[in-house]
């Protein structure tokens, strides 16, 4: 769906997720579930109103690059299935 | 790696770790100055022909050797709170890996772009090359760019592991449920070792870790692989 080679920066720019003062303490667990439910929401909000879902692709970035993907495998099994805990 | 009847710490391939390694020879010295001082005067009361019967007073050496040791803690504390800061400093990191312990592997994530995953597994004694190091050495290592901040995610998918890798003074707890960020930078390419540092079964001493770290050019040219 996210083309990965468009995202890809030009050799030598390296970017990740940046500091976010929002989760400032060692355990980032908050922050990987944050930007997932965020990407969610900002998906389904901008495809109700008919509008590109370019600006999504940030949060896709933080959490993919954050989560680990059995986790976000298991959410996304959750959401498919209907049994998501989280608020979308 | 540690070299055989090594002691002392490894050296230093972090900054931070240089910072630990000066402190740590900072407060041994002051132990072992106080260790030298309490067995001389136990030499010296040991061995003392005199005899004495009627000190009931001694407010001056008291008053001494109350102050003077809080002055030593307070020269042991003001370095560590120092180091304790500055390894949680905000730094931005150029790269975020995962690290996701099992029974008894590791699984390495690099998702920044696209999806590399692997697991990393020790090396049995029968499928060592000449040269290998027994109980340290892995199937696929992680390979990482030298001196750029690199966020490491540390997490379990069972039981608690523990990430560790001694020459960059770094070890993480790998607690299920929980997402354990550390960072670090390093200043030396080579080939550096860790165990897993927490009780998690049968195996627990043999799922080591293996940093590979290459100069940022070679890392930029993506994954090589060779048979």
């Amino acid at each position: 769906m996210l083309d990965v080679e468009a995202q890809e920066p030009p050799k030598g720019k390296w970017s990740t997720p940046p500091f976010d003062p929002r989760f400032p303490s060692q355990n980032q667990i908050r922050n990987c579930y944050q930007n997932f439910l965020n990407y969610h929401r900002c998906l389904k909000t901008r495809t109700r109103r008919g509008k590109s879902t370019q600006p999504c692709e940030y949060y896709f970035r933080v959490y993919h690059s954050l989560c680990p993907i059995s986790w976000v495998e298991s959410w996304n099994e959750q959401i498919k299935n209907g049994i998501f805990a989280g608020k979308i | 790696m540690a070299h055989a009847t090594q002691v002392g710490l490894q050296d230093a391939t972090s900054p931070i770790m240089e910072e630990l390694i000066i402190f740590h020879d900072h407060a041994l010295m002051i132990i072992f100055l106080i260790c030298f001082l309490v067995l001389y005067a136990l030499f010296l009361t040991l061995t003392t022909k005199l005899t004495n019967t009627s000190i009931s007073d001694a407010q001056e050496m008291e008053t001494v050797w109350t102050i003077l040791p809080a002055i030593i803690l307070v020269l042991i504390a003001l370095p560590s709170l120092r180091i304790l800061y500055m390894t949680d400093e905000v730094n931005d990191p150029s790269f975020t890996i995962k690290s996701i312990g099992h029974q008894w592997y590791w699984t390495y994530e690099y998702t920044d772009y696209g999806g590399l995953i692997f697991n990393s597994y020790m090396l049995p004694p029968l499928f060592l090359e000449p040269g290998d190091l027994r109980l340290l050495d892995v199937d696929n290592r992680v390979v990482l760019p030298v001196e750029a901040p690199v966020r490491m995610m540390i997490t379990s998918q069972d039981v608690l592991h523990s990430w560790a890798v001694p020459t960059l003074g770094l070890k993480t707890d790998a607690i299920p449920g929980r997402l354990n960020q550390t960072t670090f930078t390093a200043t030396r390419p080579g080939v550096y070792y860790g165990q897993c540092s927490e009780i998690c079964g049968a195996n627990h001493s043999f799922m080591p870790i293996v940093l590979e770290l290459i100069p940022l050019k070679i890392f930029e040219m993506g994954p090589v692989f060779t048979l």
